[in-house]
């Protein structure tokens, strides 16, 4: 195996890393926006009702004000996750990934 | 000054804005006029995505849906601002990575066919002319009731005005004048609600005040949301933060609504399209964030707003006398969005669960057209009385509109409302209408069929299909089909059953075939498409009991959607595998970006 072909193999599993991590956040986000927009708004929506948040039923706090601000917090975490991701991984993948597609006109 | 010269002097000067900036970032190019040159900073697309998607839906109509159904209504709470964060992981920065110009271009390219193209164009445009002609409509009752001229004059003006800024400037113009759209709705949003909490609650915070306890009145000391928990249990109404009880959605229902939002705001390609206007992927992930957080300072300022609403017109209206009823009250009631039968004849007005009438208010009038009065001077109805003791029939509608008035707030505050509504309605107009127009002259026009045009020529397309687009919407809104109304939400089970899967699967899944993407885009869409059709039109009186799995027309975008993800997987497991050089591309969309 040659310099070339090792830096090559080297940029294919870098390559693969960064799209396995990508996943695996998204996945886990998505985990957390399924958590707050069907579990805790919709199906434990009685059970979270039994408990009192300050004038609001816990439920439907969640429904109606929780969800929305947890939602924009797991973009926020995607945004900032995926940079230091894009950070880390953009040497190791070579150059050839930085650019961006050029649009037809 | 009065509501009306308030509302002429601020409307007149938040229109003489987008004209303004439609003239300064007019275009000359078909990237341009598509997307802005993707030269739009993060956090102006996250301005103007939000009032490109804050529709006169969410704007005029949203908290007067949940005013009137409490829980039931945070499903558009949930699904629209939901769907945001399926747009901000799974689509925004992959489509832009892709670098095209409109979502039938992906279509058409990630599916190396043509015919796919063609498919996503009809899904786009069928999809957006439901939604744009609701728009004008809005955009009309604004008009007719604030400034008191004709409805269908009211939507000339908005046609005239949308026209010119669209046409002139395409995306650049529509994306700025969104902008400054944003800005004017949101602060004429928290305004009267910022005064009816504190006037209410003492909270100056409305997400606050919401849950806080009611000063002053009969309720004084008590949680506010408990009031009107008691209220709506005296007048026989289901309690507002009930749950599955009878009266509300169903468990099942309220889950596949509330998914079929999420998914259709996902498949919007008036939302997508936004997302190609900026710079790069960086770009295109923070301006789904602002985005979010944009729209989630109106999403949750809602409810708060429909609570207090509720509270309000129940205290204003039931048990007071007709013939002391407040000056609000009058005004709505010519635009026939209120009325009152009194049904045991003691000039009272009384509220309770139940419809007043059958149908919507059709007022006596005589043959000099001025209504026919009763004993307390009220107008009398033609409608067929209803058993029940309600004597109240309020439009949903006014709930927003006609707050700042409910509240008694200064008369510059009801006019800002107006300018509000006004800008929800064209923003997304505008938005709309560029869908069509890149639909017809790219996607149609110079992809399939005539290539070799040239730019000039293409924006000559571009310029004629969105002046096209904006007569027949505003033709829909002078004229609407009795469906409009009721299809406007249906555009979301539609997007949500044709573009979503087939774009999920093209981004993640190389293997996709274009026969694949072909058959789910048409079963997805045919399928919710029908079952609207019988539930909604032929067969209307139908309820949960023959809905399949208890999911009603305006859920069924969710099983469309599995139906599409089905197909499109099954197909493409028989079918060869896509050409090199497009699993290519789609691998291309894994590497990161600077």
């Amino acid at each position: 195996m040659n310099a070339e072909q090792q830096t090559e193999s080297a940029i294919e599993a870098a390559k693969k890393a960064y799209w396995t991590a990508n996943i695996s956040v998204v996945l886990v986000l998505m985990g957390i926006w399924f958590l707050f927009g069907c579990v805790l708004s919709i199906f434990a929506v009685d059970a979270l009702n039994k408990i009192q948040l300050g004038g609001f039923p816990l439920g439907f706090w969640m429904a109606q004000q929780g969800t929305t601000i947890a939602f924009i917090f797991v973009t926020l975490a995607y945004v900032l996750i995926m940079k230091r991701l894009d950070m880390r991984y953009l040497a190791q993948c070579g150059k050839k990934s930085s650019e961006e597609p050029t649009t037809a006109a | 000054m009065d509501i009306q010269s308030w509302t002429y002097l601020i409307v007149g000067l938040s229109f003489a804005l987008y004209i303004g900036i439609a003239f300064v970032t007019r275009v000359r190019s078909t990237s341009g006029f598509y997307v802005a040159g993707h030269g739009v900073p993060a956090i102006f697309n996250g301005m103007a995505t939000g009032a490109d998607w804050m529709s006169a839906a969410s704007y005029i109509s949203m908290a007067g849906i949940i005013s009137f159904t409490g829980f039931t209504g945070s499903v558009y709470l949930i699904g629209w601002t939901g769907g945001y964060v399926l747009l901000a992981l799974l689509l925004a920065p992959y489509l832009r990575k892709f670098g095209k110009y409109t979502v039938p271009d992906f279509v058409g390219d990630r599916y190396y066919s043509d015919v796919a193209r063609v498919v996503a164009v009809m899904c786009a445009v069928f999809v957006s002319f439901t939604y744009v002609a609701g728009q004008m409509r809005g955009v009309g009752v604004v008009f007719s009731r604030f400034l008191e001229v004709d409805i269908n004059t009211g939507v000339i003006i908005g046609m005239v005005l949308v026209f010119i800024y669209a046409t002139l400037g395409g995306m650049k113009g529509i994306t700025y004048t969104q902008v400054a759209q944003y800005v004017v709705l949101i602060i004429a949003y928290l305004i009267p609600a910022i005064a009816i909490s504190h006037v209410m609650t003492g909270h100056w915070i409305p997400q606050i005040g919401f849950g806080a306890k009611v000063v002053g009145g009969e309720n004084a000391g008590v949680y506010l949301l408990e009031a009107i928990d008691q209220i709506h249990r005296d007048l026989g109404f289901p309690e507002y933060t009930g749950t599955f009880i009878p009266g509300h959605k169903s468990m099942i229902d309220m889950f596949c609504v509330t998914l079929a939002l999420m998914v259709g705001t996902a498949g919007l390609p008036h939302v997508i399209i936004r997302f190609y206007t900026v710079k790069n992927v960086h770009a295109a992930r923070w301006s789904a964030f602002w985005a979010l957080l944009f729209i989630g300072i109106l999403y949750t300022t809602a409810p708060a707003i429909a609570t207090f609403a509720r509270v309000n017109l129940i205290q204003t209206l039931h048990e007071k006398s007709y013939e002391q009823r407040p000056e609000w009250y009058k005004s709505w009631e010519q635009t026939d969005l209120i009325a009152w039968v009194d049904k045991n004849g003691d000039g009272i007005i009384q509220y309770a669960s139940g419809p007043a009438f059958a149908g919507k208010p059709d007022f006596q009038e005589k043959e000099d057209g001025s209504y026919v009065l009763g004993a307390a001077q009220q107008p009398l109805l033609n409608n067929k009385t209803s058993d029940g003791p309600n004597e109240l029939y309020v439009d949903r509608d006014i709930m927003v509109l006609a707050n700042p008035e409910i509240a008694q707030l200064p008369a510059w505050v009801v006019a800002l409302v107006a300018a509000g509504g006004l800008a929800a309605a064209l923003s997304t107009a505008a938005g709309l209408l560029l869908v069509i127009s890149s639909s017809m002259s790219h996607d149609l026009g110079k992809s399939i069929i005539k290539p070799n045009m040239s730019e000039k020529e293409e924006l000559r397309w571009a310029r004629t299909a969105a002046g096209g687009a904006v007569i027949l919407a505003g033709y829909f809104g002078i004229n609407p089909p009795g469906f409009v109304a009721q299809v406007v939400a249906f555009a979301f089970g539609l997007a949500a059953s044709s573009f979503f899967p087939v774009i999920i699967l093209g981004i993640f899944s190389k293997r996709t075939t274009k026969e694949g993407a072909i058959s789910g885009m048409l079963s997805g869409i045919g399928f919710t498409a029908i079952y609207i059709y019988y539930f909604k039109f032929h067969n209307p009186g139908a309820g949960p009991d023959q809905w399949w799995f208890g999911i009603s027309p305006e859920g069924i975008g969710s099983l469309g959607m599995v139906i599409n993800f089905v197909v499109t997987m099954t197909v493409t497991a028989f079918t060869p595998a896509p050409p090199a050089e497009v699993q290519e591309q789609v691998e291309n969309l894994r590497y990161p970006s600077a």
